[in-house]
């Protein structure tokens, strides 16, 4: 394990994937920084306007809010083909946006409103869009490592050279589901990518203080014959080298990779939880390394003018105020849709 | 027309699914060159190959998930579940996942697949080996439940089942696997939700489903001695459930008895039950009664798993029952 933990210090200088498993690549495109840049932007904005209108009652239920995390979210996409597919957890909006789904419906959904991407019937933890090839948010701790597999499996058996992209959090290395998906992924060589988002907390425990190894995805990966792959998940053009990495492995047959991203949650764990129980010195080392600030001062300083990232700043508000009147402007959703689709006829029939 | 055993009926019904359409794959543990434990799936990798039926490891949520997943991205997979009582280990992807997908999404996600699964007692294999758990997957919207009595309506649901848009639970009754039964040549589909009448008596109305059918009819038989005349139904179908075909029967019989192998509470036969109470109560001529399993898990010893599991001889003290 020394190998894999001498790499774990923090540059944030774009230093792409440690660990032996991702291959080396070349630097990071300027078009392709500037969109990961607007996606994060927007990420950000949006889920900021989320909890906002979850204080004021109209974001009902519950919500889990990936502010912090965003750099894994938009390194990911970006090297994502559209045809990729994405499983994501309950805390899963980053993902959604970030594979193109309109924040129009995203917002309508966990304002729980006729226009929602589910017209309400799913709520902010069941996020899906097939169009977009966002393959679902999950909300049962472990389960969509098994079904983003069988997507792996489905698109090799057609030879699609589709690759299922599958993002869970680091609690969710201690559930037998996780285990299960990783061995059979890796027997399968399957065109599969588990992303951990280590934030170092599962809701209120801290995952180091219930986990037998020090990186809880990284240090299981030599279980499945899988090569460690340690990442500054705070590092946009670490995530997308990784990602790069993972994704040519898999459409190359190599099978699985195991990565392990580095990040933190900025706020607490859902809804309104200040996050409190976490140790302040921890918070505050964290918010300095905020990604989205680190990747704007890469951009400057590797030459993007600053007008540019202006615009994309102006961009993602205006386009989050739009969004959240026109979801605040849909009407809730017909109570027929209660007793519909359950079955493919449309209906919920049990009888004939 | 051939004889065959309900066995062997699991793995042509498989291949002829898997001859005509593709996208039709196998899973599950030891299915593939070993046949299946209960060899019901003997041949069928021989002639579609590893990459069509494919042995897993002994990881039921990995299985169904990967059933699951495949199924949503253009496969029709058919996943096994070894014995029935092992989808304790797996219920979340069936329960949470498979069956609320399509609802949640609002109609986006389809998952055309198929879990079978040995189910059951009557095999001397104990608690954990013999349950009968389809009122399990009936409790939960989302999921078509399905238990053939035949070699026959084997064939003819498991095509059904396969081609059906929604996932499907299929129970085998394990003690059935050796029993005969006519199977036509050729290409079989039946339809889901259809229940048959598999004899006819105007005086009482028995609903049995997989093994307790042929001992409903041998107790149909017996009375017919003592000059009752009773309809026996075989439900073969719990969601979607043919209340049609039931209710019309105990409208001509006037009496309702129902012949579970589960444990008694909140068994099939309640359900029925109630929905005849419901809807049909004035033509009832007396009780409704419930043959069921006490509620017990199934014991292991051939004496006592058979006092525990209905008998002819109680079915027969239920129709009387019903009938005094
Ligand atoms: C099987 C299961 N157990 C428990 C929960 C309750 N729960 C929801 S989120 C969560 C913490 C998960 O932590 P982690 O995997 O690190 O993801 P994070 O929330 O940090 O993104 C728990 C315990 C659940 N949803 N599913
Ligand atoms: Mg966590």
């Amino acid at each position: 394990m020394t190998e894999l933990q001498d790499q774990k210090g923090r540059g944030g200088t774009g230093s792409g994937a440690r660990g032996t498993g991702a291959a080396a690549v070349g630097p990071v495109p300027i078009e392709v920084r500037t969109s990961i840049y607007k996606m994060m932007v927007e990420m950000r904005d949006f889920e900021k306007r989320a909890y906002d209108l979850f204080l004021q009652g109209l974001v009902k239920g519950t919500s889990h809010l990936g502010l912090g995390q965003e750099a894994v979210a938009a390194g990911f996409a970006a090297a994502m083909r559209p045809s990729d597919y994405t499983f994501a957890t309950y805390r899963g909006h980053n993902h959604t946006l970030a594979r193109g789904v309109p924040m129009t419906a995203v917002m309508a959904e966990l304002m729980g409103r006729q226009a929602g991407l589910m017209a309400g019937k799913g709520g902010s933890m069941h996020l899906t869009s097939v169009a977009h090839r966002m393959m679902g948010s999950y909300a049962i701790v472990g389960a969509h490592l098994t079904i983003a597999n069988g997507a792996a499996w489905s698109a090799k058996l057609r030879g699609t050279g589709e690759v299922a992209v599958c993002f869970f959090g680091d609690g969710t290395t201690n559930i037998g589901a996780f285990h299960e998906a990783l061995n059979l992924a890796a027997v399968w060589k399957l065109p599969v990518v588990f992303v951990c988002e280590n934030n170092r907390w599962m809701e209120y425990t801290p995952i180091s203080s219930v986990t037998a190894v020090a990186h809880p995805a990284a240090d299981r990966a030599r279980s499945y014959g899988l090569d460690p792959v340690l990442v500054d998940g705070n590092d946009a053009d670490a995530t997308y080298a990784a990602a790069s990495a993972a994704l040519e492995r898999a459409r190359a047959g190599a099978g699985p990779t195991l990565v392990e991203a580095e990040t933190y949650r900025h706020g607490g764990h859902s809804r309104a939880d200040p996050g409190k129980y976490r140790p302040e010195a921890e918070v505050q080392a964290w918010l300095a390394r905020d990604p989205i600030p680190l990747y704007r001062l890469r951009l400057v300083e590797s030459g993007v003018d600053e007008s540019v990232l202006r615009q994309i700043e102006e961009a993602a508000q205006s386009a989050v105020d739009a969004a959240s009147a026109e979801a605040a402007a849909s009407p809730p959703p017909d109570s027929s849709l209660v007793e519909a689709d359950v079955w493919a006829d449309g209906g919920s029939s049990w009888r004939r | 027309m051939a004889e065959m055993t309900y066995r062997d009926a699991v793995a042509r019904g498989i291949a002829q699914e898997m001859e005509r359409d593709p996208s039709v794959v196998l899973i599950g543990e030891d299915v593939g060159s070993a046949g299946g434990v209960f060899k019901a799936t003997v041949g069928v990798f021989d002639r579609f190959g590893p990459d069509r039926v494919v042995d897993t490891p002994i990881s039921e949520q990995a299985i169904l998930g990967a059933a699951m997943g495949a199924a949503m991205t253009g496969l029709r997979p058919i996943a096994e579940i070894m014995f029935s009582d092992f989808f304790a280990v797996c219920w979340d992807i069936v329960a949470n996942e498979i069956a609320k997908t399509r609802y949640m999404t609002n109609g986006q996600v389809s998952l055309p697949l198929v879990i079978r699964s040995a189910n059951g007692g009557g095999a001397r294999f104990g608690a954990q080996h013999s349950q009968s758990v389809e009122n399990w997957a009936m409790a939960i919207p989302g999921l078509k439940v399905v238990a053939p009595s035949t070699p026959r309506d084997v064939v003819g649901l498991l095509a059904a089942a396969v081609r059906d848009p929604d996932p499907v639970l299929f129970f085998e009754q394990k003690s059935l696997y050796p029993a005969k039964g006519d199977v036509p040549e050729g290409e079989i589909v039946d339809e889901l939700g259809t229940a048959v009448v598999r004899r006819h008596g105007k005086d009482a109305t028995v609903v049995a489903l997989a093994a307790m059918v042929p001992r409903a009819l041998e107790a149909a038989d017996r009375l017919a001695g003592e000059g009752v005349e009773v309809t026996v139904i075989d439900l073969r179908s719990l969601v979607p459930l043919d209340v049609t075909t039931v209710a019309t029967s105990v409208t001509e019989t006037g009496h309702l008895v129902t012949v579970e192998e589960n444990p008694r509470l909140c068994g099939w036969g309640a359900e029925v039950a109630s929905i005849v109470a419901e809807e049909r109560l004035f033509d009832l001529d007396g009780p409704i009664v419930r043959v069921t399993t006490p509620h017990v898990p199934l014991p292991a010893a051939d004496a006592l798993e058979d006092a525990a599991m209905p008998t002819v001889a109680r079915i027969m003290e239920g129709v009387r029952r019903s009938l005094q």
